[in-house]
């Protein structure tokens, strides 16, 4: 309907009752003050706990100096490299798999219906117990049940999982997958169950196979869930300390680190929370971009998570 | 042209039943690898609490050979030194939640009503806000956050961790609330104003009634929000008193002579009223999941 004809349709219903849009948009004195005073406890909050922060933070690390340190120190390069490695790994796996998962778990069989029960329970726990598991089945020393499980199995000796960087930092992705995957699943579970079936049952008709009814059918369907949970999931690793803090340790010697656990360390093992907040704010940079695009791509019903 | 279908058919319905059989045999393997996944360090939980020594002790072992409640009863009974505290702490994480739980639904209730139904604000105005928030890392504000609660006097006060929990749950609560009380019709708003009733009426009589599922679904989710938190309650909670379950974990996990067993079987009970709760509403859950869909 164009424009034009809206209005002639609109007109006769507004020529016989007086619209009453415009006047409810004004608040008038006393209702305006009572709005206000609802609003000033959450925005009282949010200053004071968010606004002045906030801006204390980009205060403290306001000193350019501060970024040519953290170039020049071995150990900010090497947390970089590493948060660069746990952002891509552990989100487009998890992504990957999460969308795969979910085709599995849409089929309607009462086993796979239990099934899902039970594979959602990582996200359900609490991280700190989820995380302090996981740490405690690959400590090689002492002895921890992975190890085990592997000399018991194939009778592969203890490996040293956390004496290296490199397998320190795949212990934390796996563990951040392990943890978030589920909840992935479900999300796309959720777009994939609300695609009408007759748009499925019309591609069977028209002889597709199960890789085009995906292709041609659920992928583009699901292509924008897709992309806003990518986006979410990149915002939530890169603010993610609680696999590295808890799983490796950051260890050995800072080498499984990543930038929002060395801004802690350099703010309270190292006593310079400038350099800390430095760091803190050189991930936001590049979480800015991303927040933004997601912003652009989301409607605020699809948050809801 | 039916003769050449009929020719066909034979064949392929082996075909479509190998496919079959094939397609069952890979979702079976798959969900044993998926057991697998989700199970071992859950397992591994299980495993550790129910090992007799727990100190550091260690074999080969990949089931309990001694399996033992000890460390649950030990828990119970609180006369371990290393556990002597944990019901204070549970205690203290419960009190914080609740309080999280009954502020967030009071502070998001009255912020989504005056945007929402009085009209003060632009939808956009808050679901940016609130989405800026549910995106921020906590990581990233956190040493600030540190030096301005030292400037409030806040440290080692639970209201500190209460304070910065309701704020950090509250965005998401009034974009929840806003969305469910668009199906409430504003006509009703009016009709009570006419009738004579104040704002404070309308909402306390209107509002807050008609929002009950939206509210408790708010509330639960501030409660499972302050109690998976564990960063805030460690950065600011120091003393005896206040510490918290997670704090304690965490405690345990920097001591080098930590009792694992004691660890573990807090653990798995920490993790207890989270998993209760999902259960209970995961019909509730997944249909909140499915609100977003794929209509973008």
């Amino acid at each position: 309907m164009s424009v034009t004809q809206e209005a002639v349709a609109v007109r006769p219903v507004s020529a016989s009752a007086p619209r009453p849009q415009p006047s409810r948009r004004h608040l008038h004195g006393s209702d305006f003050t009572w709005s206000i005073a609802f609003v000033v406890p959450y925005a009282a909050l949010f200053v004071a706990f968010v606004i002045y922060p906030m801006g204390y933070g980009l205060w403290m690390g306001s000193d350019p100096a501060l970024y040519g340190e953290l170039l020049a120190d071995p150990r900010y390069r090497r947390a970089a490299v590493n948060t660069a490695l746990f952002v891509g790994l552990a989100v487009n796996v998890q992504m990957v798999l999460a969308l795969l998962l979910s085709g599995f778990f849409a089929r309607r069989r009462r086993w796979i219906k239990m099934l899902l029960v039970v594979f959602i329970l990582p996200w359900t726990l609490p991280a700190v117990p989820a995380y302090l598991s996981f740490h405690w089945m690959l400590v090689a020393y002492p002895q921890g049940l992975l190890d085990n499980l592997l000399s018991a199995l194939f009778g592969i000796e203890s490996v040293f999982w956390f004496h290296d960087g490199w397998t320190a930092l795949a212990c934390n992705i796996v563990a951040h997958i392990w943890k978030w995957m589920p909840l992935w699943t479900l999300v796309f579970l959720g777009g994939r169950m609300a695609i009408p079936q007759d748009l499925l049952d019309a591609a069977d008709i028209d002889g597709a196979s199960r890789h085009q009814r995906f292709a041609y059918v659920v992928m583009p369907l699901l292509a924008n869930l897709y992309l806003v949970s990518t986006l979410i999931a990149t915002i939530w690793a890169f603010g993610d300390y609680s696999p590295v803090y808890f799983v490796s340790g950051g260890g050995p010697a800072f080498a499984s680190e990543v930038l929002s656990t060395l801004g802690y360390h350099y703010a309270l093992d190292f006593a310079n929370p400038p350099l800390g907040v430095a760091a803190n704010l050189s991930v936001l940079a590049l979480l800015i971009p991303v927040a933004v695009f997601l912003m652009s791509r989301l409607k605020a019903r699809e948050v809801l998570l | 042209m039916s003769a050449v279908s009929f020719s066909e058919r034979p064949r392929g319905r082996t075909q479509h039943r190998v496919q079959r059989l094939l397609i069952e045999t890979g979702s079976i393997l798959l969900a044993v690898v998926l057991l697998i996944w989700t199970l071992v360090p859950i397992y591994n939980m299980f495993l550790v609490a129910l090992d007799p020594g727990g100190h550091n002790e260690f074999t080969d072992e990949i089931y309990p050979s001694q399996p033992t409640l000890a460390a649950f009863t030990d828990l119970w009974t609180a006369e371990v030194e290393d556990v002597r505290d944990i019901w204070p702490e549970f205690a203290n994480s419960i009190w914080i939640g609740l309080v999280v739980m009954t502020l967030t639904a009071l502070v998001g209730s009255l912020a989504s009503f005056a945007i929402g139904r009085m009209r003060l604000g632009r939808d956009w105005t808050i679901t940016t806000s609130a989405l800026l928030i549910y995106v921020i890392p906590s990581s990233v504000l956190i040493i600030p956050f540190l030096r301005v609660m030292h400037i409030y006097g806040l440290m080692d006060n639970p209201w500190a961790v209460i304070a910065a929990e309701v704020t950090f749950a509250t965005p998401y609560a009034i974009l929840i609330l806003h969305y469910y009380a668009k199906l409430i019709p504003l006509e009703l708003d009016d009709a009570a104003r006419i009738d004579g009733a104040s704002v404070v009426q309308v909402y306390l009589r209107i509002y807050l009634p008609l929002m009950a599922p939206a509210l408790a679904a708010v509330g639960t989710y501030a409660l499972l929000f302050a109690w998976n938190d564990y960063f805030y309650q460690y950065m600011l909670l120091s003393s005896e008193d206040n510490t918290t379950v997670a704090v304690a974990l965490e405690q345990f996990f920097d001591d080098d002579d930590a009792p694992w067993n004691y660890m573990m079987a807090i653990s798995i009970l920490y993790s207890l009223p989270p998993i209760a709760i999902f259960f209970a509403l995961r019909r509730y859950i997944a249909s909140g999941l499915t609100a977003g869909g794929i209509k973008g």
